[in-house]
């Protein structure tokens, strides 16, 4: 780990977003992972992510389990809300602090360890109810605070840092959260920032369960011939389905792609996500279609990324239980609790 | 772009924006950091080696190297170079014993004319070396300008005897009070080499009505200014004006505060931002309660038979042509007259080489200068070799060394029958300061600290004696925290392709955005294409070859801040954080020797 803490200052032209603050300000302590993490990348792009949103940092809670990748909350959006759960459960602490305060953007950060084994259940539920938040997996296929052994992510037949290859099949989070109802899909990989913070920002932007896949190569140990996790593997294997830009606000839409080349998807909150098709047949909006592709390029060893799925007209939690419009943390105790008429009332309708 | 070659010893160099920009090349950042450590003598030695007068330039040096210092790129203000130079001249032990020791003489004789700075270093480079040199001055001590026209109270003798002193120490005959008539003469006496070090010794007149009729009460600055120097003068009336803005003008006010002048004025022609004066040397004049009055021509001396009385000021304004040059033209005011019992003139300096007859073979130009050639500051005489102001007109000391380095190791070429157009490359280092896996030789932890203020004599006190110093210098506490706002640029971070696995992590790491992975392309594209926009064109681009992906690593150096957090956090070492030192070749060392480095 780094000894000194990162300069406080930075570029003298760096440019400030709506709200007056450069990217810099959305960055939290020195990170404390190996160096060349792909995790640190995932890192930079949320803070990229969130500076181009012009979010304001306490509108944030950021919710993690336990590892290598749910360290990293740590070391962004340094004054924002942050929770660093039981292994596994940050998916029910982040629906319980979504349910109280249904106003702040929910950030889950989770591993392969803690979204594939450990927390497996509590991810497929936290999806299949459609929580609004956005669930990053800083996906390496290997236990990396163990030394590296193989996780529920690691593909069937590659081959540890030792040689020993894997038996077991690999759990594919992004089939498994389109199977369960999840309504923006992505993968992404770690060293692509270009594809990976437009996604993020689209995810963030989505109002329903956003999940993101993203492959994180392992620098101490996932980054070797025979790995399906490595640098090398995922950029010879990527076979990006499209690439997106966010547009928020009122800015103008200036377009320049070959007609047909480009797909808009307007979200629920107005924002537009524009499509930059690569595969021309591609199409996002297709559930089943999606799985079928995604299952049908897994068998040819190939790594779908880009954003796989998204319904635009998503319902949350929150519709589905009809909960009210107020924050239950900010309800006052006469509406929390109406008085023994009302008691009364609800009683009598019961008998 | 093509690859950079870093291999080029110029590419690193000028990342050290500090050594680039001195005329001397002085390694500052390596004698920053030995203050740092407390180790004044090394800090000495290696500016004494560079630039000859530690101790002088660390209270005058005109401080080429602050304006260029990458600190005031990132910040307000650059580090305060100049008087750390100053701290490690103030703290040192007796470095006599590091000195070099006079050799057996190689029975070739150089003569100086002027005992200036020039001279001086031109004398240090080849005493060592066997030469009997023989330096000739008007003065009684040696120094020139560095002596007779900064005042004590910036300069106390006793630096200038200490630093004087080791040179003539070093087996240099002085001649003082001994001033050359004669070109001819002097190269009668069949010197093997002759080195022109006179400087700029005329002070330009002011020839407006009024000159001559009250003369009396009208002193030409740098004259006047070596009459106090030497106790001729030492008073002067209440009312003073002092004409000019340069520095000159500005050591004349401050003189006149300390001998009497109770009410003195600076008036310049120009605008108070466009004064040829340092900034430091108008904030000291304005704090002992000078004013400075611009955009005002003086038109006439005004006088009463003969007693000054005044000057007529015509009142300007600047106005700019289409090409942007600047033109003062009348600003329709009255004139003004201002009462005055004295006046210094400081308008500027002047060469003169009355002395140099023609037929010596030696070719003037049409402005009456020698014609000297810029590298290796022979005249067209070829024994007769020329620096300093004497050379290319007033600049000031840093210059003047810089010149008698490349003066001396022409002379020494020339005596040693070698071409003295041929000069030898600067020595350069670079070895990598890792010293453990986040470890490294240098503080690379980044102070945030605003620049400290050199401790001033309160002013009443400064303001009684003109022998008393006013700058009282870092003590060690603030020197430290001033060094530690040193940037070292000199440990420069060094990328190597081939061991690159393009995992972003210097990139997202960096504190500055320094560092872009792209496609290539041509200079132009590329400084638009850059993760934090590319101010300054004129800091180079570091561009790697091609990468796995095909694109290229782009490093800005313009605001690098050397913490080296690209390589701490590169898990394959492709970034590594190496010093490069680089020693400007001076004569008796034609052949880089592999001399080990200080730190």
């Amino acid at each position: 780990m780094t000894y000194i803490a990162k300069p406080k200052f930075h570029h003298p032209s760096l440019k400030k977003n709506e709200l007056g603050y450069t990217h810099r300000d959305y960055e939290g302590k020195i990170s404390t992972l190996c160096a060349g993490c792909g995790h640190d990348s995932i890192t930079a792009s949320i803070i990229e992510a969130c500076y181009e949103l012009s979010i304001e940092p306490h509108r944030v809670a950021k919710i993690s389990g336990i590892g290598c990748s749910s360290k990293t909350p740590d070391y962004f959006l340094g004054n924002s809300h942050g929770f660093n759960s039981v292994h596994g459960r940050m998916p029910s602490v982040l629906t319980g602090a979504n349910l109280a305060n249904r106003d702040l953007i929910y950030l889950g950060v989770s591993g392969d360890g803690d979204s594939a084994s450990i927390g497996f259940g509590q991810f497929a539920h936290s999806i299949r109810r459609g929580v609004n938040m956005t669930y990053i997996v800083e996906n390496n296929g290997v236990y990396g605070l163990t030394k590296g052994q193989f996780s529920a992510t690691a593909d069937r037949g590659s081959k540890s840092k030792k040689g020993v290859t894997n038996t077991d099949n690999a759990i594919d989070l992004v089939a498994i959260a389109l199977q369960l109802g999840a309504t923006f899909v992505a993968r992404s990989f770690s060293g692509d920032k270009t594809q990976l913070v437009p996604l993020i920002a689209a995810a963030i932007r989505h109002k329903g369960a956003s999940f993101i896949d993203v492959i994180s190569p392992c620098i101490a140990f996932n980054n070797h011939a025979g790995s399906t996790k490595s640098f090398d593997y995922v950029r010879e294997h990527n076979d990006a389905v499209n690439r997106l830009d966010v547009l928020v606000g009122r800015d103008p839409i200036a377009v320049d792609y070959a007609p047909g080349t480009v797909q808009m998807v307007e979200q629920h909150d107005g924002s537009k996500i524009a499509l930059r098709k690569i595969d021309a047949d591609y199409d996002p909006h297709d559930r089943l279609g999606a799985q079928t592709f995604l299952a049908r390029h897994a068998a040819k060893g190939q790594i779908v990324t880009g954003l796989l799925y998204v319904d635009p007209d998503a319902e949350d939690l929150h519709e589905h239980l009809n909960t009210v419009e107020t924050p239950l943390n900010t309800l006052e105790a006469d509406t929390l609790c109406p008085g023994s008429a009302v008691l009364d009332k609800i009683n009598a309708s019961l008998r | 772009m093509k690859p950079t070659d870093i291999a080029a010893p110029d590419y690193f160099h000028k990342v050290v924006d500090c050594q680039w920009a001195c005329p001397a090349h002085t390694p500052v950042p390596e004698y920053i950091r030995l203050i740092a450590q407390g180790r004044y003598s090394d800090a000495y030695m290696i500016n004494w080696k560079s630039n000859v007068f530690p101790g002088i330039l660390g209270r005058t040096c005109d401080r080429p190297c602050e304006p260029a210092c990458r600190r005031g790129r990132v910040e307000e203000t650059p580090v305060a170079i100049c008087r750390l130079k100053r701290v490690a001249a103030d703290f040192k032990d007796d470095i006599k014993q590091r000195l070099p020791k006079p050799t057996a003489k190689n029975g070739k004789r150089v003569a100086f004319v002027g005992g200036g700075p020039a001279s001086l270093t031109v004398a240090r480079d080849l005493a060592p070396l066997g030469y009997h040199c023989t330096v000739f001055d008007g003065d009684p001590e040696a120094g020139g300008m560095m002596r007779t026209q900064i005042p004590k109270f910036r300069l106390p003798n006793s630096v200038i005897d200490e630093e004087t002193g080791y040179i003539l120490g070093l087996g240099v005959e002085f001649k003082g009070g001994q001033r050359i008539e004669s070109m001819k003469a002097l190269l009668a006496e069949k010197y093997d080499a002759i080195f022109v070090g006179s400087g700029a010794p005329r002070g330009r007149e002011l020839d407006i009505p009024g000159r001559k009729e009250a003369a009396a009460n009208i002193h030409i600055g740098i004259e006047w200014l070596a009459n106090v120097s030497f106790g001729h003068v030492d008073k002067i009336g209440k009312r003073v004006i002092v004409l000019g803005g340069g520095n000159t003008a500005m050591d004349c006010c401050r003189t006149a505060r300390r001998l009497g002048g109770e009410e003195v004025k600076v008036v310049v022609r120009s605008g108070f931002e466009e004064m040829k004066a340092s900034p430091w040397e108008k904030e000291d004049a304005l704090h002992e309660d000078i004013p400075i009055l611009n955009f005002m021509v003086p038109v006439a001396f005004v006088h009463d038979n003969g007693k000054l009385t005044g000057i007529t000021f015509q009142k300007v304004k600047a106005e700019y042509d289409a090409k942007g040059r600047r033109n003062l033209v009348p600003s329709g005011e009255p004139d003004q007259t201002i009462a005055c019992d004295d006046v210094l003139v400081a308008v500027g300096q002047e060469n003169a080489f009355p002395w140099i007859e023609q037929d010596c073979g030696i070719e003037f130009d049409k402005w009456h200068m020698p014609k000297v050639d810029p590298k290796t500051f022979v005249s067209t005489n070829p024994k007769v070799f020329f620096g300093g102001d004497a050379a290319f007109g007033p600049k000031n000391i840093i210059w003047a060394v810089s010149h008698g380095h490349d003066a001396a190791l022409s002379i020494h070429k020339m005596l040693s029958g070698e071409d003295i157009t041929e000069r030898p490359l600067p020595d350069v280092q670079v070895s990598s300061q890792k010293m453990g896996i986040h470890e490294w030789s240098y503080d690379n932890d980044i102070s945030i600290d605003k620049r400290y203020k050199v401790p001033h004599r309160d002013k009443v006190v400064a303001l009684k004696d003109i022998r008393t110093e006013v700058e009282l210098g870092y003590d060690v506490k603030l020197a430290l925290g001033e060094a530690e706002r040193c940037l070292n640029c000199d440990v420069q971070t060094v990328f190597s392709t081939s061991l690159c696995i393009e995992c972003d992590a210097c990139a997202d790491i960096c504190p500055m955005d320094c560092i872009t992975f792209t496609a290539n392309g041509e200079e132009d594209d590329l400084r638009q294409r850059l993760k934090a926009p590319s101010a300054h064109p004129d800091q180079d681009l570091y561009v790697s070859s091609d990468l796995k992906t095909g694109r290229v690593m782009v490093k800005d150096e313009d605001v690098c801040l050397h913490c080296g957090l690209c390589a701490e956090r590169c898990p394959t070492g492709a970034w590594d954080m190496q010093k490069y030192f680089i020693e400007m070749t001076h004569a008796g060392s034609t052949c880089p020797t592999r001399s080990r480095s200080a730190a």
